[in-house]
C-alpha cells in the first residue's frame, strides 16, 4: 500500500504563496471576508509560516509553507469524540464533514495548528458559484476542515490506473500546491516506493520534520541547509 | 394560609417551612430580573444558532473560549454539593445537618448548567446525538459525557432520597400541591423499617458518590492533559482540578448559605459555628490549591522547556497577566489573610473570601484554557481572544439560571433538612455522647 508524503524544499521556496492560492481555489476553501480575517479567522489549508529574526537592517526572514502534516500517529484523531477525523491505510488523514459536531477538540490537540473551523457563512465573491471545483464538497458552517493532500485527485488517478490495469506512476498523483509551485520546491509521492523522488529527498541530509520529538511522525518533510 | 393547617400543632421548625408557604415581593422582583436575563441569553443563543460560532470571540488558534472555561468552572462549583455533603455524612460530622441539603441542591442545578456548556460550544449542536450514535470511547470528551451523566444521576438521586421524609411532612400539611408531594413522598410513613431502608440507601449512595465526583473533575482535566499542548500536558492536572473544584465548591456553598441565612432569616439554624468550620475548610483548600499551583509552575519554570516557558511567561507578563495575578490574589492572598486571622474571620469576612475564591477559580480556569491556545507550538502569530456580548450573555445566563433555579427550589422544598435536624435533636446528641465515651479509655468495671 502506498504511503503518501510531501517534501518541501525550503532552499528552493521563494515564499511567493502561489501554493496557498492554488490550494484555496482547488479545495473551495471558504473566503472569510476582511472583518473575519482581521479577527483571526482567515482560512488557508496551506498556510505560510513567516518568522523574522534579528533587528533592522539585519533581518532574517524565514518562510515555510505549512499544509496538514498528515501525521502517522495523529493527535487529532485520538481525541475526536465521533470519529469525524481518521487516518486511512494510505496514511492520509481525512475529515468527515457530515459527521463533525464542531467541538474543535482536534484543533486544540493539533500541535501544528493545521485545522480550521468554519466560524461563519463564507463570503463568496460574485460569480464564484460558477468557479467551484466540482470534485470537492463545500463545507457547512460549524465544522472543522483541513488540508486533504488533495485526496479527490487520488480518486481520479486510481480510477485511471485501474482502467489501464497498472500501478499509479510516481508523479501521477500530485496536490494542487505542488502543481502550482513556480520554484518547483514541493515534491509529492509514495514514500515507501524506493524509486520515488519523495523517498530520495526525504532521506537527504537536508531533510527534517517539524517537532519530530513529539513522536507524531508527520509525513511532510522539509529540506533546508539551515535545519530549522 | 397557616389557618388552613388543621390538626397540626405549631412545629418547632416552623421557620423552615415558611419560605414554601409565604413569598415576598422581593422574591418576585428578583425572579423577574433574572428571568429577563435568561430571556436575553436565550435570544443571544438563538442568534448564535442562526449565524454560527462566528458571533463569539473565538478564532483560529484560540478555538476554545468562555464556553469551555465556564464548563470547567460550573462543573467545579458542582463539587460543592454532593462531595462535601457525602464526606461530612461519612465522617459523622454532626454540624452537617443544616448544610447538606443546600450543598446537594447546588450540585444538581450547577451540574445541569455546566453539562450544557459543551453543547453550547458545539459548531453543530444539531449533530449532538452523534456522540451516542457514533461516539468513540477513546476520546476524553466521551469520558466526560459518561462521568458527568453518572454524576448527575447519582447526585440527583442523592438529593432526592434524603428529601423523602421532608416531602412526606409537606404532604401531611396538605395545603399546597398535595398530589405532587404525595407522589414524591413514595408512601413514606416514617416506620422503623422505612427509616432503616432510607438510612441504608443514603449510606450506599454517599459511598458511591465520592469516587464519581472525583472522577468527574479528573476526567475534565484529562480533556486538556491528554493533548500534547504545553501548559496542558501535565500529570498533576487530575488532582489539581479536583482540589480546585472542591475549593470553589465550598466557596459557592458559603455564599449560598450566607445569602439564604439573610433572606430567609435562618440565623437560628445556620449558626456562627457552621461558618467557622466551613471557613477553616476553605482555608485548608486555599493552601492546598496554592501548593498545587506552586508545584505546577515551579516544575515548568525550573525545567524551562522552551514551549512550556513561552506559555508560562505569557501568563506571568502577557496580555492575561492581570488574570493570572488576580487569580493568585483572589485564591490565596485574600482568603488566607481573612481566614487565618480570627479578627477577620467573621461571617462578613468569610463572605468576602468566598466571593474572591469563586472569582479567582474562574480566572484559574480561564488562565488554563486560553493562554495555551493563544501560544501555538508553530511559530504563528500569537492568538487574541476578546469575548463578545454573546459569550458574556451566556455567562450571565448561566449564573441567572443557577440563582433562579435555587430560588424556585426553595419555594417547593425546605432547603434545610427538617427531619435531619429533628434526628439531631432526638438521637444525635445521645449518639455523640456515646461515641465520645467510646473514644476515651475504657472505664474499669467496678
Amino acid at each position: 500500500m502506498a504511503k503518501w508524503a510531501m517534501v518541501i524544499d525550503l532552499d528552493k521556496c521563494t515564499g511567493c504563496s502561489a501554493c496557498m492560492a492554488a490550494c484555496k481555489m482547488e479545495n473551495n476553501v471558504a473566503i472569510a471576508g476582511p472583518t473575519e480575517a482581521q479577527a483571526g479567522r482567515a482560512m488557508f489549508w496551506m498556510e505560510m509560516v513567516s518568522t523574522y529574526e534579528g533587528d533592522y537592517p539585519n533581518i532574517e526572514v524565514k518562510r515555510m509553507p505549512k499544509p496538514c502534516f498528515h501525521c502517522d500517529d495523529p493527535p487529532c484523531i485520538k481525541v475526536c469524540p465521533v470519529g469525524a477525523t481518521y487516518r486511512n491505510p494510505e496514511g492520509l488523514v481525512g475529515q468527515v464533514y457530515h459527521r463533525c459536531i464542531g467541538c474543535r477538540y482536534c484543533m486544540a490537540a493539533c500541535p501544528f495548528t493545521a485545522k480550521l473551523f468554519n466560524w461563519s457563512e463564507p463570503q463568496w465573491l460574485d460569480g464564484a458559484i460558477t468557479c467551484f471545483n466540482p470534485d470537492v464538497s463545500r463545507r457547512m458552517v460549524g465544522v472543522v476542515e483541513k488540508c486533504s493532500f488533495c485526496a479527490h485527485r487520488l480518486t481520479k488517478v486510481k480510477e485511471n490506473a485501474a482502467e489501464e490495469k497498472r500501478a499509479i506512476r510516481d508523479g501521477e498523483y500530485v496536490p494542487a500546491c505542488m502543481e502550482n509551485c513556480p520554484a518547483d520546491a514541493i515534491s509529492f509521492g509514495d514514500i515507501d516506493d524506493k524509486q520515488s523522488s519523495v523517498h530520495r529527498l526525504a532521506h537527504s541530509y537536508r531533510a527534517f520534520r517539524v517537532m519530530e520529538d513529539l513522536g507524531v511522525s508527520p509525513k511532510v518533510y522539509y529540506l533546508s541547509k539551515r535545519q530549522s | 394560609m397557616k389557618e388552613k393547617i388543621s390538626d397540626h400543632q405549631p412545629d418547632r421548625d416552623e421557620l423552615l417551612y415558611r419560605p414554601i408557604y409565604e413569598t415576598g415581593k422581593g422574591f418576585y422582583i428578583t425572579a423577574g430580573i433574572l428571568l429577563l436575563v435568561v430571556l436575553w441569553t436565550g435570544y443571544m443563543y438563538y442568534h448564535q444558532l442562526r449565524y454560527g460560532l462566528g458571533v463569539t470571540g473565538m478564532n483560529q488558534p484560540v478555538t476554545w473560549g468562555f464556553y469551555i472555561v465556564n464548563f470547567v468552572f460550573f462543573i467545579g462549583i458542582s463539587h460543592a454539593g454532593t462531595l462535601i455533603s457525602a464526606i461530612l455524612r461519612l465522617s459523622k460530622a454532626e454540624w452537617r445537618r443544616p448544610i447538606t441539603r443546600m450543598a446537594e441542591v447546588i450540585t444538581a442545578i450547577v451540574l445541569a448548567i455546566g453539562g450544557l456548556h459543551p453543547i453550547i460550544d458545539l459548531g453543530r449542536p444539531d449533530r449532538m446525538l452523534s456522540l451516542i450514535e457514533s461516539g468513540r470511547l477513546q476520546s476524553p470528551l466521551l469520558w466526560d459525557v459518561t462521568s458527568i451523566t453518572a454524576y448527575f444521576t447519582a447526585s440527583t438521586v442523592y438529593l432526592y432520597i434524603p428529601m423523602i421524609p421532608d416531602i412526606a411532612k409537606l404532604r401531611d400539611r396538605g395545603t399546597k400541591l398535595r398530589w405532587m408531594y404525595a407522589f414524591m413522598a413514595w408512601g413514606w410513613q416514617g416506620t422503623e423499617h422505612q427509616k432503616k431502608v432510607l438510612n441504608r440507601a443514603i449510606n450506599i449512595l454517599m459511598v458511591i458518590v465520592i469516587p464519581i465526583a472525583v472522577s468527574v473533575h479528573t476526567v475534565i482535566s484529562y480533556i486538556f492533559s491528554m493533548t500534547l499542548q504545553p501548559g496542558w500536558h501535565s500529570t498533576i492536572f487530575g488532582p489539581y482540578f479536583v482540589v480546585g473544584a472542591i475549593f470553589s465548591g465550598i466557596a459557592a456553598l458559603l455564599i449560598v448559605m450566607i445569602a439564604f441565612r439573610k433572606f430567609y432569616h435562618f440565623e437560628k439554624y445556620l449558626r456562627e459555628i457552621h461558618f467557622q468550620y466551613l471557613g477553616t475548610l476553605l482555608l485548608i483548600m486555599s493552601i492546598i490549591w496554592f501548593y498545587f499551583t506552586f508545584s505546577e509552575y515551579l516544575t515548568g519554570v525550573f525545567g524551562a522547556e522552551p514551549h512550556e516557558m513561552q506559555i508560562i511567561m505569557y501568563k506571568f507578563t502577557g496580555p492575561f497577566a492581570i488574570a493570572f495575578w488576580g487569580m493568585v490574589l483572589c485564591n490565596f492572598v485574600i482568603p488566607l489573610t481573612i481566614l487565618a486571622f480570627k479578627r477577620f474571620k467573621t461571617i462578613k469576612g468569610i463572605f468576602i473570601a468566598s466571593c474572591t475564591v469563586v472569582i479567582g477559580m474562574w480566572l484559574e480556569r480561564f488562565i488554563i484554557v486560553v493562554p495555551s491556545l493563544a501560544n501555538p507550538r508553530m511559530e504563528l502569530p500569537l492568538g487574541i481572544y476578546i469575548p463578545t456580548m454573546t459569550e458574556w450573555a451566556l455567562f450571565a445566563g448561566g449564573i441567572s439560571v443557577f440563582i433562579l433555579g435555587y430560588m424556585i427550589f426553595s419555594k417547593f422544598f425546605p432547603i434545610i433538612s427538617i427531619w435531619e435536624i429533628e434526628e439531631g435533636r432526638s438521637e444525635g446528641i445521645k449518639e455523640v455522647e456515646e461515641r465520645i465515651h467510646s473514644y476515651l479509655p475504657a472505664e474499669p468495671a467496678s
